[in-house]
């Protein structure tokens, strides 16, 4: 019997996640001939079989997907020929569509089982993985996606290694970096001394651990550092040697049980915990206490469980989680490399965790936090980089755009028609090591995704390192540099995930708060109410504009803005207003009276809209950081870790709307209830939530004075959102009022989604 | 100036001021041109128009600056600057007393130098349409047959020396400009560097780069060195000579110290086994008491200049078009 015969053409993550061997499998199963294959970037099938069993082919392919495979299209047609005798996997088409990359994996269920079962040959085995999980990423070289063109090249495998990879029926079929003892990379203790000790070394480091020593653990994307993080003597210790005093330090915890001793965790968290993504999660303390000194006053700690059998067998060693932070000196990135790490990281730690298997590309640490409706992205990077975002439809079509991202937190996207590809999380770009990173990682994605891009996009600050090196590049590919307002990508990051958003063929609006972009007149914005869509925006409305005295000193001492603010709103006899609410030490010192000078001449005192400096300066006249953050974002954490627990019972400062030629959201009134507040000793906590709840209430009705009150479609979005009493207080009240809300799912809302934003501005700005 | 619209009254004033103060056999010989005789050797030529508000700072005042600005870019050459010319454009209603002033600080600027001014002009312009007074300084040099410095010399390997602290000039101007008032007054470092430079390069004829950083400062001085010669640059903080009273105004400012601009300063570049020995001229000298090397060239396909900062980190220090901008979102 001829049967009928289906053609699928299936696209979306389909190659390298183990796709072809599970259709195989199922095909088998069900008694269907034909083959299966990989076709440029899509997997093709061909199923001959009877109706009944076509269909349950056809259900089945979505229901069971292998873990890390995702669909995002199937089309069918049906196919007249003859069908074969059996089913094969066959040969891949060299199409000119590139293939792409997977993200790295967290060690799947069934590999976890092997590692911790005596009986099987991976007993043990720290490098242990399938097509299900393992590295991708982190140890890719070139395309295509096979053995030789990554960092397991330089391991032959075994006989049994060989036999797995070759069975289409065996979990293993072309894992490409398949290893066992036998045939894998090995792993070893080091000492200072570089003496190596390749036994019982899970058992050794645990004890190390255990005795207060800092470690340097060699990880999936990165040479991490470890200390116990029962011992608050340890964790002072490796803030001291790495100059790190106040930033969080992540955890890792064994298991979701050991998680749950210190933290809440919700369903939806343990899901993401428990993901192939194995992020940083940011759960609220709860049960029993870490020291402090893990993340001074913060309400919150980031947990991740193991994310690869290296990580499961060391932690099945202790008792207590570990601090586990990014294995780097000041502001350099992470080491990857041995020779680099034992030469920079030496006067860091006790000892070091090693293995030969080579780190190609660094991916560090994703962080997310849940909230009531999903997932929010902090930091973008292993387990989540490079899988594309979808677009809407309209960009079937779209030219193919480089969007190179901002300045911190810096990460680029390719976008080519409906997917747009944002790298990994790279970092600040004014770190050399870092920005010679962010060059070489941007060339290693032009070459796997064999991309030429149309269009380069750059953010519009004259001086940002990725515009430049936008400028450079789109010479020498011969592509249109366009340049993308920063605030109107953010904007646009957001919009780029919503189909229904897009097809509402309105301009949204949106209320974009951050550090600080370029503006279009020439002055630094950051507290914006914009109406647009991706080819266009209009400035609504703003936060008052406040010089910033010393410029990019303003972004990094908070007591710059509490002054500038102060004298913004009372005018040059602004400390006879003061009457001594704030410390007069602070302001009657030569620095200050400088300063004064400063934004009286104009000397380095930008104006600015900015968000963030409000904060900062909220921040320094509480008293919680004045003199200088000591991390990017220290200041604003500080307030609304403050702020937290009286929001609830609070009610906000009086705002003040002015209609000038835009909107623009007054802070005098502010300010005066704040002294008030100080002068009646109110706490400082109640004060830091009724300027939260102040702040929601001007920007709802800045919205609502600038919409006519019709409600329609609102973005938030930039890193001021990260704050949650913010983002939920704003979510609440503006749905209430009858708004849609949308906010970044897959990329983050702060710089690090700069990139795909400005990619769909700039493809859709050309297309027309 | 008090003779309002040009005519022979004003000139002849201005003649007398200048032939008083700038008085030389080249000069007083009163042609249009001055003639002398060729030395032997090849020839350097350079000229520099001076803007600059305010015209007196602490340290010199255009005048001074006018001089210096242009021998010290015949030097960078590795010449030995021999006569300079002026030309001068006049504001009016520009004070008289304020450009004698001018002229006689030129005039002790270009005596102390030994170089004199053989030729000069003057123009007024209308109320208005300039800023007191511009001075073009053109200067002519010579430079031994042995000398092959240029920005294009750099290679992997050598030596990258500054003469002295960074940034007094720039902070200085700006201090005085804006009336900032600083614990103690910062004062420009605007000086000749010829003789200093005739010293380093008789010692070492084989320097590769002599540059001075002036506007954009250490910086850009760097960058442009680095794109010329096609290298890469690592600096070390910890090395980077800046005044203490600089410094402390810079922190307060949120100015960079290495973008600030100098008129006394030179950078060298040379192999390293000559760094010492420049290093030894330079400290006799009154310009290059705290000369150091900052950092060595290094070969680099994106021709960047690093600096390794005191805790480990390294920072792109890159190519600024204006002023400093902030960049942390
Ligand atoms: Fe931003
Ligand atoms: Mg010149
Ligand atoms: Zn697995
Ligand atoms: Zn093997």
């Amino acid at each position: 019997m001829p049967g009928i015969g289906h053609s699928i053409r299936v696209s979306g993550l389909v190659q390298g996640v183990g796709l072809r061997p599970f259709v195989w499998r199922l095909a088998s199963r069900l008694g269907l001939k034909g083959s299966v294959l990989n076709d440029g970037s899509d997997v093709l099938i061909e199923v001959f079989g009877s109706e009944a069993n076509l269909k349950q082919f056809s259900s089945l392919l979505l229901e069971d997907l292998p873990p890390l495979a995702r669909i995002d299209a199937v089309s069918v047609s049906a196919k007249t020929c003859n069908p074969p005798a059996g089913f094969t996997i066959a040969a891949s088409v060299d199409g000119s569509a590139p293939t792409g990359v997977v993200p790295d994996a967290a060690t799947c269920p069934q590999c976890l089982k092997e590692i911790f079962d005596p009986a099987n040959r991976r007993f043990g085995y720290p490098f242990t993985n399938c097509t299900h999980c393992g590295p991708r990423l982190s140890i890719l070289r070139q395309i295509p996606y096979d053995r030789p063109s990554t960092s397991m090249a330089v391991f032959d495998m075994c006989r049994r290694c060989r036999t797995e990879y070759e069975d289409p029926d065996d979990r293993r079929f072309h894992a490409q970096p398949n290893a066992c003892p036998d045939c894998g990379p090995r792993l070893w203790f080091e000492d200072l001394k570089g003496n190596r000790d390749g036994q019982d070394v899970f058992a050794k480091v645990a004890r190390r651990l255990k005795q207060g020593d800092i470690v340097a653990i060699k990880g999936l994307g990165g040479f991490q550092i470890a200390c116990d993080a029962g011992n608050s003597e340890a964790i002072k210790r490796l803030r001291l040697r790495k100059n790190r005093p106040r930033k969080p330090f992540a955890l890792m915890a064994r298991d979701i049980a050991q998680v749950r001793q210190y933290c809440r965790v919700s369903e939806s968290e343990e899901y993401m915990l428990a993901g192939p993504e194995a992020p940083i999660v940011l759960l609220e303390k709860e049960g029993a206490s870490l020291p402090n000194e893990i993340a001074f006053e913060q309400p919150r700690l980031g947990m991740m469980l193991p994310n690869t059998p290296l990580h499961h067998l060391l932690m099945t060693q202790l008792d207590v989680p570990i601090v586990l932070t990014s294995g780097n000196l000041s502001n350099n990135p992470q080491e990857i490399s041995n020779h680099g790490a034992t030469q920079r990281l030496g006067a860091l730690v006790d000892g070091f965790l090693m293995h030969d298997r080579e780190i190609v590309n660094r991916v560090d640490d994703s962080v997310l936090q849940w909230e009531k409706r999903g997932p929010v992205v902090i930091r973008r990077a292993r387990g989540l980089a490079p899988s594309p975002i979808r677009l809407p439809d309209s960009f079937a079509n779209a030219p193919k755009v480089l969007a190179m991202g901002g300045e911190l937190k810096a990460a680029f996207c390719l976008l080519n028609g409906r997917n747009a590809v944002l790298s990994q999380h790279i970092g600040d770009l004014e770190n050399a090591a870092t920005f010679k990173d962010y060059r070489k990682a941007l060339r290693l994605y032009l070459e796997l995704y064999q991309f030429k891009p149309d269009i380069i996009a750059v953010d519009q600050h004259p001086q940002y390192r990725s515009t430049e090196f936008g400028r450079e590049l789109a010479d020498e590919l011969g592509a249109e540099l366009v340049k993308v307002q920063h605030h109107h990508a953010h904007l646009c990051a957001v919009l780029a995930e919503c189909q229904a958003a897009t097809e509402q063929c309105r301009p949204a609006y949106g209320i974009i708060l951050d550090g600080l972009g370029w503006g279009l007149d020439g002055t630094v914005w950051g507290g914006e109410i914009l109406q647009g869509d991706f080819a266009s925006f209009q400035r609504l409305g703003h936060l008052q504009a406040v010089p910033m005295p010393g410029g990019a000193s303003a972004s990094v001492e908070p007591w710059r803005n509490l002054q500038a603010h102060l004298r913004n709103c009372f005018g040059v006899s602004w400390r006879e207003v003061l009457a001594d609410p704030v410390s007069v030490d602070l302001f009657s010192s030569r620095r200050s009276a400088l300063l004064d000078t400063m934004m009286e001449k104009g000397v380095n005192a930008p104006v600015s809209t900015s968000a963030g400096r409000l904060f900062d300066a909220v921040a320094a006249a509480l008293d919680l950081c004045v003199d200088r953050q000591s991390f990017e974002g220290e200041a604003a954490m500080l307030l609304e870790a403050a702020a937290a627990p009286y929001v609830p019972d609070e009610a906000g400062y009086k705002v003040f709307l002015e209609q000038k030629a835009l909107l623009e959201i007054g802070m005098k009134p502010l300010w005066e209830q704040l002294l008030q507040d100080k002068r009646n000793l109110v706490a400082d906590g109640r004060i830091a939530a009724r300027f939260h709840l102040g702040l929601i209430d001007a920007l709802e009705s800045g919205l609502a004075a600038v919409s006519g009150s019709t409600p329609g479609h609102v973005v938030l979005s930039g890193g001021v959102f990260q704050n949650r009493i913010l983002r939920e207080g704003l979510r609440d009240r503006l749905e209430q009022a009858g708004w849609t809300l949308l906010f970044s799912k897959q990329a983050p809302c702060n710089d690090g989604g700069l990139a795909l934003g400005q990619a769909v501005a700039a493809a859709v700005t050309r297309a027309h | 100036m008090t003779h309002g619209g040009g005519g022979k009254a004003t000139s002849d004033l201005i003649e007398t001021l200048f032939y008083k103060h700038l008085s030389n056999p080249v000069l007083d010989q009163g042609h249009d041109a001055a003639v002398f005789d060729a030395p032997p050797g090849r020839l350097v030529m350079s000229t520099d128009a001076h803007v600059i508000s305010p015209l007196f700072f602490p340290g010199g005042d255009i005048g001074s600056l006018s001089v210096h600005g242009t021998l010290n870019d015949i030097a960078m050459a590795g010449a030995k600057p021999l006569s300079l010319t002026a030309s001068f454009i006049l504001e009016e209603g520009f004070p008289l007393a304020d450009l004698e002033r001018i002229v006689i600080s030129m005039a002790e600027a270009a005596q102390a130098a030994g170089v004199p001014v053989v030729s000069g002009d003057t123009k007024v312009v209308e109320k208005g349409k300039g800023d007191g007074v511009f001075i073009t300084t053109t200067g002519i040099g010579v430079v031994s047959e042995a000398v092959e410095i240029s920005p294009r010399a750099a290679v992997p390997g050598q030596a990258v020396l500054v003469s002295g602290p960074i940034g007094n000039h720039g902070v200085a101007i700006l201090s005085k400009r804006e009336n900032l008032e600083f614990e103690t007054e910062i004062v420009s470092d605007s000086a000749a560097l010829h003789t200093m430079v005739t010293d380093m390069v008789k010692a070492v004829p084989g320097i590769a780069v002599l540059r001075d950083p002036t506007r954009g400062g250490l910086a850009t001085a760097l960058n442009e060195i680095a794109h010329a010669s096609a290298v890469g640059i690592e600096l070390f903080e910890e090395d980077l000579p800046v005044d203490p009273d600089v410094e402390a105004a810079c922190e307060i400012l949120g100015l960079d110290p290495l973008y600030v601009a100098n008129e006394g300063k030179l950078i060298c570049i040379c192999n390293a086994g000559d760094a010492e020995t420049l290093l030894g001229i330079m400290h006799a000298h009154p310009s290059g008491r705290q000369a150091a090397v900052i950092g060595t060239v290094i070969g680099d396909p994106d021709h960047m200049v690093v600096m390794q900062t005191a805790f480990g980190g390294s920072r792109v220090v890159d190519w600024l078009s204006g002023e400093q901008l902030p960049r942390i979102c």
